[in-house]
């Protein structure tokens, strides 16, 4: 009897390790992965914010704490406030123009769906930086826009290298992550509900304040989410449609690395957009949690 | 009070509609009957603004309706999956309505209470509709819909969701709700019981089109149609031609009926699985005789199939409780004329 037992709780215990080991075996690969690429690296980089530059790069491992106290220079302060200003114009502009776009897609008969979705994904098949520089082409001065507008009489204009090309940049590159988490959201909604609200004497901007939009709110969230991460951290767009001067923390730091080789401040820096990044995801997180 | 005037609506190759004429008068409980499919549902839809017909016309109360959008209409739907607003709570689901309307606060949250009040829900007030048991949001949906008092409620397949029992007490309460409420109903239904049972008239809807209107009892007992012969309530059903006496039944011979048909036109003759009489032994003066293939027990009647020869389906006779007859008896069949009714085919 007493054997019997003993050897059922092995016998458990064994499955336990077992199945342990299984999760392991799935796991294993792409733990490995993140812990070689991406953990180290950034335990590393995270390192570096503790310590004083080199003169010719590098890092001199002697403490300090004056990295922390130039984030708070006004002249970096700046830079990581309108990172934050464009950042967000262009997820509220992204959010604007997604909205309808994937509402009109949800509504679509279900084979025209699949055509609209795959065209919204389309873009990603061209290389990301070969479709910044088309941009270029597009808006230089004697680009095809000013050469069309020039046909009209109008123009030339600039329109390269400004902060609204940087958001226009942005909006065009991050839509499509806008788009399909709204998408989801609204195509899961009850079309009925929209009906019992109409029946109920609503109108129609009224069944979407009331109905729709808090409904849908976590696709709002999760897409807002989508565009803003990449656009805070952002340094390619503002080098090449901003005029590659420092106004985005992105190129900022890649500045401290490769051209001040002050690596201990770009390490702050980017602490800094993590930490950002991290604040937003855990508030996502609670609203998730609370609809 | 609510006038519908050949109404017609395709989707493509399907005819949901074909040519539909109702008149639904004030304050009744009015059914649409049929399987599912037979566009009734379609209809409910044109009443409340989320479809258009191709043709025909709808009025109520002598003014156009078809030409107001949904949320101008007096009509209120509760949907057969209720399509409560998650996000609100029950309270808040039943004052919608009301919000709309743009009435004071005071008469909103009385008027709330109230309706919350008379279907037994003010202590769920503050829940939320995932918080609450089939019958419970069953009652939500209602109060949410009565309490804009409109002219004219439509309940789809109203109790389709709840089980045996809820249903059975739902249906009691709607019928009391409509006495108190004095709203006219429409409720579309594919289940006759409920339909007869709830209704003051039922329109018998087949392939889009409306094959009778009468009240329960008339329907039950005076088909006028193969398809609500059929379809309402159990019935044995004989195709012959009619004759003076009944129906003269292909491989039958002639069954006793009432009818008013000519003499030769192709009919069927419908009798219940009551009316029938059946008596044990060789001997019986019964119409039809046959072997008993089964007998089921349902407590309050026993249903006992019988096989006549000449005829492929077995003969459904239904009786009081329990029956001495067993499977493999010989027996008779036999009914009164007055209880065959003659249908034309």
């Amino acid at each position: 009897m007493t054997r019997s037992t003993v050897s059922g709780a092995a016998a458990a215990s064994r499955s336990r390790r077992s199945r342990a080991l299984g999760r392991l075996i799935f796991l294993g690969p792409g733990l490995t992965y993140l812990i070689v690429l991406l953990l180290i690296p950034l335990a590393l980089v995270l390192s570096y914010t503790l310590f004083r530059r080199g003169r010719f790069g590098g890092v001199v491992y002697e403490a300090t704490g004056e990295n922390f106290t130039r984030l708070f220079d006004p002249l970096y302060l700046d830079v990581i406030l309108s990172s934050l200003r464009l950042a967000t114009i262009a997820t509220v502009i992204a959010l604007l123009v997604g909205y309808p776009t994937a509402y009109l897609i949800a509504m679509l008969p279900r084979k025209w769906k699949t055509v609209a979705l795959v065209a919204i994904v389309l873009p990603f098949w061209t290389n990301f930086l070969v479709r910044i520089y088309a941009w270029i082409v597009l808006l230089s001065g004697p680009g095809l826009v000013n050469s069309t507008l020039g046909e009209l009489g109008l123009g030339p204009f600039e329109f390269l290298y400004n902060q609204g090309t940087i958001v226009t940049g942005l909006v065009y590159s991050y839509l499509p992550l806008m788009v399909l988490p709204l998408y989801a959201a609204i195509e899961k909604l009850d079309p009925q509900l929209r009906e019992a609200s109409a029946n109920l004497g609503a109108r129609p901007a009224r069944t979407f304040v009331s109905v729709t939009l808090p409904l849908t709110l976590p696709g709002v969230v999760t897409g807002c989410l989508f565009v803003f991460v990449p656009s805070f951290g952002n340094f390619i767009i503002p080098e090449l449609l901003g005029g590659g001067r420092s106004i985005m923390v992105g190129n900022l730091i890649r500045d401290q690395f490769l051209k001040a080789r002050d690596w201990p401040f770009g390490s702050t820096l980017a602490l800094a957009l993590i930490a950002v990044l991290i604040v937003l995801l855990l508030l996502q997180a609670w609203s998730a949690r609370r609809a | 009070m609510l006038q519908i005037t050949g109404v017609s609506r395709r989707f493509g190759d399907v005819t949901a509609l074909a040519d539909v004429s109702l008149e639904i008068r004030q304050g009744e409980f009015f059914a649409l009957l049929g399987p599912s499919g037979c566009g009734k549902t379609t209809l409910l839809r044109i009443l409340a603004g989320f479809e258009s017909p191709d043709s025909g016309a709808v009025t109520l109360d002598g003014e156009d309706l078809l030409g107001r959008p949904a949320h101008r209409r007096p009509v209120n739907l509760m949907f057969q999956s209720y399509a409560l607003f998650p996000h609100m709570t029950v309270a808040k689901n039943v004052a919608y309505g009301l919000e709309r309307e743009k009435l004071p606060k005071a008469e909103v949250r009385s008027r709330v209470a109230e309706v919350l009040e008379k279907v037994g829900l003010t202590s769920m007030a503050g829940r939320r509709p995932q918080q609450l048991s089939g019958g419970q949001r069953q009652r939500v949906a209602l109060a949410r819909a009565i309490v804009k008092r409109p002219r004219l409620l439509l309940l789809d397949e109203p109790l389709s969701a709840l089980d045996k029992k809820v249903r059975a007490e739902m249906q009691l309460e709607l019928k009391r709700l409509q006495h108190e409420v004095g709203i006219t109903f429409v409720v579309v239904t594919h289940d006759q019981e409920e339909a007869m049972s709830l209704a003051d008239r039922i329109a018998v809807f087949s392939a889009g089109q409306v094959e009778q209107v009468d009240a329960p009892v008339a329907l039950y007992e005076r088909p006028r149609t193969p398809f609500v012969a059929g379809f309402v309530g159990a019935n044995n059903l004989f195709s012959g031609r009619a004759c003076s006496v009944g129906l003269a039944a292909d491989g039958l011979g002639v069954l006793p009926g009432s009818s008013d048909l000519p003499d030769g036109t192709p009919a069927l003759l419908a009798v219940r699985p009551e009316r029938l009489r059946l008596d044990g032994g060789q001997n019986g003066e019964g119409v039809l005789k046959g072997e008993v293939a089964d007998v089921s027990f349902y407590g309050g009647v026993s249903h006992v199939s019988v096989t006549v020869p000449g005829r492929a389906e077995p003969v459904l006779a239904a009786t009081q409780g329990a029956t001495p007859i067993r499977a493999g008896a010989r027996v008779s069949l036999s009914w009164a004329a007055g209880d065959g009714v003659l249908v034309p085919q």
